[in-house]
C-alpha cells in the first residue's frame, strides 16, 4: 500500500528568504498544523512557528496557506491541496520575525489606537447595567463581538498594504462593538479615533476580511456602520 | 487636513455619487436614444440650444463630476504612491477646478 | 509579504477592480469628452466634423466600451452606496449580480443602436 506524500513549500527566513520544500507523509484527517508540526519535529527542528490550543479557539496558528490566511489547525489538508502540494507562509502585512512567525505588535497597537478598550463609569458598588440583548445596538455589537484577534482579516486586507496607517478590519470591528455598547463612556473620542484617511473611510469594501474570517464575522458591515456614525458626527460638528 | 475634513471629503464623494447615479441614468438613456440613426450636430444642438432644462441638468452633472472624480483620484494616487501630503490635495483640487471649467465650457458651448 | 491573486479571487474584489479601473478610465476620458463637445463653440460645423470622425467602426467600438464602463461604474457605485448606507442584510449579496446585469443591458442597448 503506497503512502502518498505531500510536497510542502514552507517559507524560511525573515523578510528576505525563500521557500524550502519538504516531503511529508499524507495521512487521513490531517490538518495543515499537523503538517507543520511533523516538519519541525521529524525533518527540520530549526523551523519556527506558533500554535497553542490546536482546536480552533485561540487563533495563534494563523498562517498563509496556498495564498490565503487561515487557521492551520482548522484547515484540513484534503480541502486545500491540489496534486499533493501545499504552500505555507507567514501572515501577510506583518513583519516576519522568523519563518512562519510574524510580529503582531502593529496589529495590537492599532487595536489600541482605535480605542478598542472598554471604558465604563460604574464601580463594584453600583448595580449591574441592564442591557437588553435584543436592543438594536446590542444586536449590532453581538454580531461582531466574537473576534479573538487572530490577524487573519488584517493579513487579508489590501488596504492595510497600500495604506500603512490604516487601522485595519479587526481594530475597526472591535471599535464598532464598543460604540454600540451603551455602558461605554468614550463614544466621542472613539468616533474621532476611527474616522478619516487612516480609519474606517479608507475601507473599499473588498470584503477579503469577511471572506476569510474564521469566525464568519463581517468586519465590512461593522466598518460601514462606523462610516455612517462618523459622517453623522462630522455633519453635526460633533467629531 | 484634520479628521473632520477627511470625513466631510468622503461624505462629499458619496453625496456627489448619489447625484451622479441619477444624472448617469438620464445621460445613458439620452445617449442610447440619440445614437439611433447616427449622431449629428444638428440633432444634439437641436435638443440643447436655448434649452434651460438641459443647461441646468448638464451644469449640475459637471459640478457633481468635478467633486466626485478628484476625490477618488486622490485616494488612488495616495494608495499607489504612498504619498500623504498637501501636494496630493492640491493636485486633486486643481484637477477638480479644471474639470469644472472645461465641463461648463462645453455645457455653454451646446447651449448658445 | 503581500497578498497575490489567490487571496483576491472573490466577487467583491472583482467588483472593486472593475470599479477602480472604470473610474480611472472615465476620468482620463472626460477632458477629451468636454473638448469634443466644446467644439460646438466654433459652430455646428466644427462639432459635425468631429462627429463624422466618430462614425469610424473602431470609434463606435470604443464608445460601446465607454458606455459599458460608465454603466458598470454607476451600478457598482450604487451597490457600494447601498452597502455603506443601508442596514446590512443578506440580499445585498445579490447586488453584485444585479449591477453586472444592468450594466451589460446598457452596453448592449447602445451597441445595438449604433450597428
Amino acid at each position: 500500500m503506497a503512502i502518498s506524500v505531500l510536497r510542502v513549500s514552507v517559507w524560511r527566513g525573515a523578510e528576505s528568504g525563500a521557500f524550502r520544500t519538504y516531503e511529508v507523509p499524507r495521512l487521513e484527517s490531517q490538518t495543515v498544523l499537523d503538517v507543520v508540526t511533523y516538519i519541525q519535529r521529524s525533518l527540520d527542528p530549526t523551523l519556527s512557528y506558533r500554535f497553542a490550543c490546536r482546536v480552533g479557539m485561540c487563533g495563534s496558528c494563523a498562517m498563509t496557506v496556498n495564498g490565503k490566511a487561515r487557521w492551520t489547525c482548522r484547515t484540513h489538508v484534503a480541502n486545500v491541496t491540489a496534486h499533493d502540494r501545499l504552500e505555507i507562509a507567514p501572515l501577510n502585512n506583518l513583519p516576519v520575525i522568523k519563518d512562519l512567525v510574524t510580529d503582531m505588535s502593529v496589529f495590537f497597537n492599532k487595536l489600541a489606537q482605535a480605542k478598542g478598550q472598554f471604558y465604563g463609569s460604574r464601580t463594584r458598588n453600583d448595580d449591574f447595567a441592564r442591557v437588553p440583548p435584543d436592543s438594536p445596538q446590542r444586536r449590532e455589537a453581538d454580531a461582531a463581538i466574537e473576534c479573538i484577534g487572530c490577524g487573519v482579516c488584517y493579513s487579508a486586507c489590501d488596504v492595510v498594504k497600500w495604506n500603512p496607517d490604516y487601522l485595519g478590519p479587526a481594530a475597526l470591528n472591535r471599535a464598532w462593538t464598543l460604540v454600540n455598547d451603551v455602558r461605554d463612556t468614550t463614544h466621542a473620542v472613539r468616533l474621532a479615533a476611527v474616522a478619516g484617511d487612516a480609519g474606517c473611510h479608507a475601507c473599499h469594501t473588498h470584503m477579503s476580511c469577511s471572506e476569510l474570517c474564521p469566525k464568519q464575522l463581517t468586519p465590512t458591515a461593522s466598518i460601514a456602520g462606523l462610516k455612517r456614525m462618523t459622517l453623522a458626527a462630522a455633519l453635526k460638528k460633533a467629531l | 487636513m484634520n479628521r473632520r475634513s477627511q470625513v466631510l471629503l468622503w461624505g462629499a464623494q458619496r453625496a456627489s455619487a448619489a447625484v451622479l447615479a441619477l444624472c448617469v441614468v438620464v445621460h445613458l438613456v439620452t445617449v442610447i436614444y440619440a445614437v439611433r440613426n447616427g449622431l449629428s450636430a444638428a440633432e444634439i444642438l437641436g435638443r440643447t440650444r436655448g434649452n434651460y432644462g438641459w443647461l441646468a441638468f448638464y451644469a449640475l452633472f459637471v459640478a457633481a463630476v468635478a467633486i466626485h472624480a478628484p476625490i477618488g483620484l486622490r485616494t488612488i494616487l495616495s494608495e499607489s504612491t504612498g504619498w500623504r501630503n498637501p501636494v496630493l490635495d492640491g493636485l486633486a483640487l486643481a484637477f477638480g477646478v479644471a474639470l469644472a471649467l472645461w465641463g461648463w465650457r462645453a455645457v455653454w458651448g451646446v447651449f448658445v | 509579504m503581500k497578498n497575490d491573486f489567490r487571496a483576491r479571487n472573490h466577487p467583491a474584489y472583482w467588483a472593486f477592480i472593475v470599479h477602480r479601473a472604470s473610474g480611472l478610465a472615465l476620468t482620463v476620458f472626460l477632458p477629451f469628452h468636454f473638448w469634443a463637445l466644446g467644439q460646438a463653440l466654433q459652430g455646428a460645423a466644427a462639432l459635425d466634423g468631429f462627429l463624422r470622425w466618430s462614425e469610424e467602426p473602431l470609434v463606435k467600438f470604443a464608445e460601446t466600451g465607454l458606455v459599458l464602463l460608465l454603466a458598470a461604474h454607476m451600478t457598482g457605485g450604487v451597490r457600494l452606496l447601498m452597502l455603506e448606507f443601508l442596514a446590512w442584510r443578506d440580499w445585498q449579496r445579490n447586488l453584485l449580480a444585479i449591477a453586472a446585469g444592468v450594466s451589460l443591458v446598457a452596453g448592449l442597448a447602445f451597441a445595438l443602436n449604433v450597428i
